[in-house]
């Protein structure tokens, strides 16, 4: 700490001998080096050379990409503390990864009030090893009738809108929402599925759900909610974005809104690829998620859509819930994956498995999301943020409940062979997750 | 309906040629001036100690008011008066309206008493348009619905002209519920018709679908939409739309869409503005622009809505039915 000066500042911070992957610009370069200088990138390319002084971290080989954008994780904060904190969501998304995180509104109180932006943004800061902007509610206590004061928020900081894990039911509700929202470009975000056909289901509709007895969410829900709002979308000239799609039928309306210029966007979260409905096997609370674990042919066709472009976003979808909302019987325990340290070894699989290229995969949990919400995250351009994961590509390693940083360990994934993991998290040029160190 | 219009002679302006007037629609450029022109005359006289002519005399003038209203109801009421007529109040509260009779029997009923003018506010797009064929006596719509409002479009013109001097190739910025407004709507027509430019700034939820085919230029940011206007007109917002149906609030409203001194600065420095009425202060406007006597012409408005309604029945008194119910239709 310098005596004359009164600011703290970090040496510069070399990476150097990474394979560099920018998905913004399409950069995949090995022996590459990174240079940051006060928070953000300062220099990139073959022949970075450091000033003395400046900390080099050999990255061995391994991959160095933007760090990524989680765009919907529920963080417990305020009002869930039991289930989460965005300390402990912020330790989970350094080991995942993870340098920016997309806070839901489903909090309590609602994130529906400018003050309560302000005021997460704050705790964030102050608590939080990661970056956390947040979603405020489309309308009013999430009951789905009255629109939030969407440009206020906005103005408070607010990256979009979305009434988190409930649906804007009312046709007329989110056809406003969805106009008034042009004023400012806003992004409304959807929880796509028809509420009038799933009340009361606690898994996929079909034969699975039927031999266990369970009431179940038909996967048509979900595509007569993207029809509709892909319509008013078109209508209104809105920017529609549904946070969570998992049917085949859904991505099919979404690939056709998508060739005839509607403002429509989708993402995936990663276990509606990496698993089916077969998982909730005999009552497993831990894969009981909204919307549900789909048939084979849906998470195919996720993985289809996420090749082919139709899907843009993958997400945790970390919905963090504590053994009293688990332990119960199946259809009153709580839905909901912790997500966040499973997303990018889950979303590798994909790239191992031939699916498709890694830049392409890293576009969806970067660049894609961060510019749909207007961050300057998600790119590893000089001037960015030096927001970063570095990881290796290949190792295979397993999954353990044990190895989760999140308050709650609520994962189905526990156990399950993955190929490919964090080995430091950097925000801001601050190493906030050291695998070696851990 | 129009009443077919006689043939004008070659040497006289063209004067008003129907028999009703429902709408701004559909009216020329003429038409309007001559209205104006009228309108001025009556500016004058209402200004005198005696503000009486003899016009209307012996005419019986019926405010038939299924909407309540005060502005325009009293307005109606002193031009009329000061032309000679005997004016009657019908308001829907209190009569054969409330017990169920239909817009069309009330219609028949009133026709057969032969008044001579029946001024007509209703809650219905379309209403006075309907009730107009069906009696014989000459029709001032006072409001339909979201329709039209003919008189406050005109008033609206007479102030201008008196500020500006002229219409034609005035920016003007219509502001807030263009959505629900008739006014809105009424003034839309009337300055494209009189060859002014026109924009609507609005949130989207309050712009009707089709806007921009009106001859309108839609604008979303009330800086950008303001930049360059001659002429401010502000809406009125009604509360039941203010609670997160079209806009989320009154605060978010009055934030974005509300016009203050800071909003206001983005117009031309000597921009007029203008309001319907009745306000809500603190809403759509700033109250110490609404004061504001060298910005605001509002009271002003009010002073031509009764000069423009003289000039109105004035020029429809030209073509009154002499006495035989049905002969104009």
């Amino acid at each position: 700490m310098g005596i004359s000066s009164p600011v703290v500042s970090t040496p510069p911070l070399a990476f150097v001998n990474a394979r560099l992957l920018d998905p913004a610009t399409g950069l995949d370069a090995k022996g590459g080096s990174l240079l940051v200088i006060d928070g953000r990138i300062a220099a990139i390319g073959g022949d970075v050379r450091p000033a003395k002084g400046t900390e080099i971290i050999d990255c061995g080989g391994h991959c160095l990409a933007p760090g990524l954008v989680d765009m919907r994780a529920f963080l417990g904060e305020p009002g869930f503390e039991e289930k989460e904190t965005l300390a402990t969501a912020g330790r989970a998304a350094a080991a995942g990864g993870v340098t920016t995180l997309v806070s839901q509104p489903q909090t309590d109180p609602v994130m529906d009030e400018p003050a309560l932006i302000g005021f997460m943004a704050q705790r964030a800061r102050q608590t939080c090893a990661v970056n956390v902007v947040s979603m405020a509610a489309i309308t009013k206590g999430l009951r789905g009738q009255e629109m939030t004061e969407m440009g206020l928020l906005a103005e408070a900081g607010a990256v979009a809108f979305t009434d988190g894990v409930h649906a804007v039911a009312d046709a007329q509700v989110m056809r406003r929402a969805l106009s008034y929202a042009t004023a400012w470009n806003l992004l409304i975000v959807q929880h796509a599925e028809e509420p009038s056909l799933t009340r009361g289901s606690a898994m996929n509709s079909g034969e699975v759900a039927s031999r266990l007895g369970l009431k179940g969410a038909p996967a048509m829900a979900e595509v007569i909610m993207v029809e509709r709002d892909v319509r008013l979308a078109e209508m209104t000239g809105g920017r529609y974005h549904a946070a969570c799609i998992s049917t085949g039928e859904a991505i099919e309306a979404m690939r056709r809104a998508k060739a005839r210029g509607i403002r429509a966007t989708c993402g995936a979260a990663a276990h509606h690829f990496a698993l089916n409905e077969n998982e909730v096997g005999e009552y497993r609370t831990f894969a009981k998620v909204t919307p549900p674990l789909r048939s084979e042919d849906d998470r195919a066709a996720v993985v289809a859509g996420l090749a082919d472009g139709t899907i843009d976003v993958i997400v945790s979808d970390h919905s963090p819930q504590d053994q009293e909302s688990k332990r119960l019987p199946f259809p009153a325990a709580e839905p909901g994956i912790a997500g966040l340290q499973t997303l990018l070894p889950l979303a590798l699989e994909l790239v191992h498995g031939g699916h498709i290229s890694l830049l392409d995969l890293l576009a969806k949990l970067t660049v894609n999301p961060a510019r749909l919400l207007g961050l300057e995250a998600g790119t590893l351009a000089k001037g960015a943020p030096a927001d970063l994961v570095l990881f290796d590509l290949d190792v295979p390693w397993r999954i353990s409940e044990t190895d989760l940083r999140s308050k709650s360990k609520n994962t189905p994934f526990d156990g399950r062979p993955v190929q490919g993991r964090v080995l430091r998290t950097v925000v801001a040029g601050d190493t906030v997750f050291d695998a070696a160190a851990a | 309906m129009i009443a077919p219009a006689p043939a004008a002679t070659a040497a006289t302006p063209e004067r008003y040629p129907h028999r009703d007037l429902l709408g701004i629609e559909g009216l020329t450029a003429e038409q309007i001036a001559y209205l104006l022109d009228k309108s001025e005359s009556y500016v004058a006289q209402n200004r005198q100690v005696d503000k009486r002519s003899a016009i209307l005399r012996g005419r019986t003038l019926v405010n038939l008011f299924f909407e309540s209203s005060t502005r325009t109801r009293t307005s109606f009421e002193l031009a009329g008066k000061r032309l000679g007529a005997d004016v009657i109040n019908m308001s829907a509260e209190g009569s054969s309206i409330k017990k169920g009779e239909t817009l069309i029997d009330t219609a028949m009923t009133l026709n057969a008493m032969h008044p001579d003018v029946l001024v007509v506010r209703h809650q219905e797009s379309g209403a006075v348009a309907l009730l107009s064929k069906k009696v014989s006596c000459a029709v001032i719509n006072a409001g339909d619905g979201s329709h039209e409002h003919p008189t406050q479009a005109l008033l609206d013109a007479v102030t201008i002209r008196r500020r500006k001097g002229r219409i034609r190739g005035l920016l003007v910025a219509i502001c807030g519920d263009i959505l629900h407004s008739r006014v809105a709507r009424s003034n839309i027509h009337l300055l494209n018709i009189m060859g002014a430019r026109v924009r609507v700034i609005a949130p989207p939820t309050l712009v009707p679908a089709g806007a921009s085919n009106m001859g309108v230029e839609v604008h979303h940011d009330m800086r950008k939409g303001l930049a360059g206007c001659d002429i401010v007109m502000m809406l009125r917002l009604q509360s039941e739309r203010m609670q997160g149906s079209f806009v989320p609030s009154v605060s978010e409203y009055f934030h974005f869409y509300g016009l203050d001194y800071e909003k206001l600065e983005y117009a031309k420095p000597d921009a007029m503005v203008m309001h319907p009425g009745p306000m809500n202060r603190g809403v759509e406007i700033d109250t110490e622009i609404a004061d504001d006597i060298s910005r605001s012409a509002i009271a002003e408005q009010v002073e031509m809505g009764v000069a423009v309604r003289m000039a109105v029945l004035d020029a429809l008194s030209e073509r009154l039915p002499n006495f035989v119910p049905g002969n104009g239709n």
